[in-house]
């Protein structure tokens, strides 16, 4: 059956809340707008106001209460609305979630999710359009979401429940009208391993995210052209599943990052040392890196497709590289 | 109230007081390091509050939590254990002074971001609330807190949605080095709290029979009507800041004009000529005192460092 990437989450949400009456979600226009993709539409009415909280405008003040409420014993699924706002709950998350754990020897657990859309491509200018989910995968102690896939928008809040660590799911704006074919029921494959969703021999494409459709549209096109390439979806940036990264390196000898964030002290370059310390001997060439340019976003759409990569650009780097 | 809850009240005073004596001179000893801030002068906030606390209470505070933790029930020795980096102590020695956790006591510690934790107790409260598991939620924190977003972010959740937290503010005139006249517009504290229709009163914090009264009726509101109350307890700290605080910022005669209110003092006085108290029982509470902290004292010192090898455990669930 085909169900879009925004359906998938309902889904997953719709299960969560479901399964478990501890669940409930809490964040800015989540209940009476229904999100502000529309992922949440009538949920206040079916679960009502204690279990759909619409917040104040107040994101270190509702994800401190997630905290809480996770520290408390409930399971708070908070939305952020989108990535940007989240630097204004960056010392919860950081100062509190992820450390809680460590600091107290394992006595607290944070059993809180937290859903926030990322991303550019649809005009929304410089404090709209930005992609943290690489940088926030600096932080230990947080677990970072990254689902690429409708399959992977529908299980992995399941997952990301089923523990009682903090976890960041970042879903991307441009994914949400994407319809996939999915099974009747959630394939369970977990989001902690790197899938390969397109094999090849002649080059590991590596990629998460928005930038997983137009990677694998690129590599489709180099495959006509007879360039057969892997790509690779991370799935989720920390833990890092880098043995699969390896392993297809061992057979392709040539790597292409496609990473949405900026280039300096970015994921990809935190995944390039990482090939770097591991296969170095396996590489016959430099690894490569197609990232955001080092800008803010602008408004303008020329610009700002210049300053994400596009398929084009993938795909041109591609030949490049197997020339 | 009767003699021996009065009794117990003072005991509980000297205890805190001692503590942080003791604590102080361990620091000059290099027993402890890192920052380490007294709740010399404060002591009848936390005692008084604490009074009316149960095992099963939520709690958090600040880094100038030493007093906090041991009324809530964490023994003195888990608290030294940990100021010394030690396995025993109740963070296992990852936290130091500035954040002792002890979840079997329900004390989540003291946060070290100021305010950080005030939305956390407030989320503690609303989990409550929904698990009807009858625990009180309460927070402690400073004037300072009180100029953080995230203070009035939480003030306005906790009405907005009826969460029963007791907000504790202690205010001991200075954030850090800087006075409360210059950084606040507004110095009637219970004003900010009231705007978020939050009700609210100030007491006086060096006194531990006004503290006591005025908990007492914050709690039975909150219990009653199941609403936030806002409690401003006036004091002062008689030691700088933090052991590294020259305390530049403050006259000299203000600090003497507030040690002649000291907390304990005042209640030791009062009992004594009430002859509710003999000097010789009071001795024998500093006895009590002495030796439970310096058991506290040879307990950190013999406990055990933990292995560099378990450095990275802890920081997800199943890391054991």
């Amino acid at each position: 059956m085909k169900m879009t990437y925004r359906e998938a989450l309902r889904e997953g949400l719709t299960h969560a809340l479901e399964k478990n009456p501890n669940v409930f979600l809490i964040g800015e226009d989540v209940g009476a707008y229904g999100g502000t993709y529309a992922v949440t539409k009538d949920f206040l009415q079916i679960y009502g106001p204690e279990r759909i909280m619409d917040a104040p405008l107040s994101e270190v003040g509702f994800v401190g209460i997630g905290i809480g409420a996770a520290l408390g014993g409930m399971k708070p699924i908070v939305e952020i609305m989108t990535v940007n706002f989240s630097l204004l709950a960056l010392d919860q998350l950081i100062n509190s979630a992820a450390i809680f754990r460590h600091m107290s020897a394992g006595q607290l657990s944070v059993p809180l999710v937290v859903r926030m859309t990322t991303g550019g491509g649809r005009q929304l200018a410089a404090q709209h359009s930005n992609s943290f989910e690489g940088w926030l995968a600096h932080i230990p102690g947080l677990k970072i979401l990254v689902p690429a896939s409708v399959e992977d928008a529908r299980s992995f809040l399941t997952f990301a429940l089923k523990g009682n660590d903090p976890v960041l799911i970042f879903e991307h704006a441009l994914l949400l009208n994407r319809s996939e074919e999915v099974s009747s029921e959630p394939i369970t494959i977990s989001p902690f391993k790197a899938l390969i969703r397109k094999e090849g021999p002649r080059l590991s494409l590596i990629t998460y995210g928005g930038m997983l459709p137009r990677c694998l549209e690129a590599a489709m096109d180099c495959q006509e052209l007879g360039l057969d390439i892997e790509v690779i979806d991370l799935r989720c940036l920390r833990p890092l599943d880098d043995r699969t990264i390896f392993q297809s390196i061992k057979k392709t000898h040539r790597v292409l990052i496609v990473d949405e964030g900026w280039r300096s002290g970015s994921f990809s370059a935190e995944i390039s040392a990482r090939i770097m310390e591991n296969c170095f001997y396996d590489l016959d060439a430099p690894v490569a890196r197609l990232c955001r340019k080092e800008v803010p976003i602008p408004y303008a759409r020329h610009l700002e497709e210049a300053a994400i990569p596009q398929m084009k650009e993938i795909k041109a780097k591609i030949q490049e590289m197997l020339k | 109230m009767d003699k021996s809850e009065l009794t117990i009240l003072l005991f509980n005073m000297m205890r805190v007081r001692r503590m942080e004596e003791l604590c102080a001179e361990l620091y000059t000893q290099e027993k402890i390091r890192g920052f380490l801030h007294l709740y010399i002068g404060e002591e009848a906030v936390a005692t008084g509050v604490m009074h009316f606390l149960r095992p099963q209470d939520n709690v958090m505070a600040t880094y100038r939590e030493h007093g906090h933790a041991l009324l809530k029930g964490v023994p003195a020795k888990n608290i030294m254990a940990e100021m010394f980096g030690r396995t025993e102590g109740c963070s296992g020695g990852r936290g130091g002074s500035m954040h002792l956790i002890s979840l079997p006591h329900r004390f989540y510690g003291g946060a070290a971001i100021v305010a950080a934790g005030i939305p956390q107790t407030v989320g503690l409260a609303l989990a409550a609330k929904r698990l009807k598991d009858n625990r009180r939620s309460i927070c402690f924190f400073g004037e300072g807190a009180m100029a953080e977003g995230a203070f009035h972010e939480a003030m306005n959740m906790a009405a907005l949605w009826e969460i029963p937290v007791l907000f504790c503010c202690e205010n001991n005139l200075y954030a850090m080095g800087t006075a409360l006249s210059r950084s606040q517009s507004q110095l009637d504290l219970t004003k900010k709290a009231e705007n978020y229709k939050v009700a609210a009163q100030s007491v006086d914090g060096m006194n531990i029979y006004e503290v006591l009264e005025k908990t007492k009726t914050a709690l039975d509101y909150i219990q009653r009507e199941g609403k936030p109350y806002f409690l401003e307890f006036k004091t002062y700290r008689f030691r700088p800041h933090s052991m590294f605080d020259p305390d530049l910022y403050r006259p000299k005669e203000e600090i003497l004009k507030w040690k002649k209110r000291c907390p304990i003092e005042f209640l030791k006085n009062d009992l004594l000529s009430k002859k509710s108290i003999t000097l010789e029982k009071i001795n024998e509470l500093d006895c009590m005192v002495e030796e439970e902290m310096q058991a506290a004292i040879s307990f950190a010192s013999m406990g055990s460092l933990e292995p560099v090898e378990n450095l990275e455990r802890h920081l997800y669930e199943n890391d054991l």
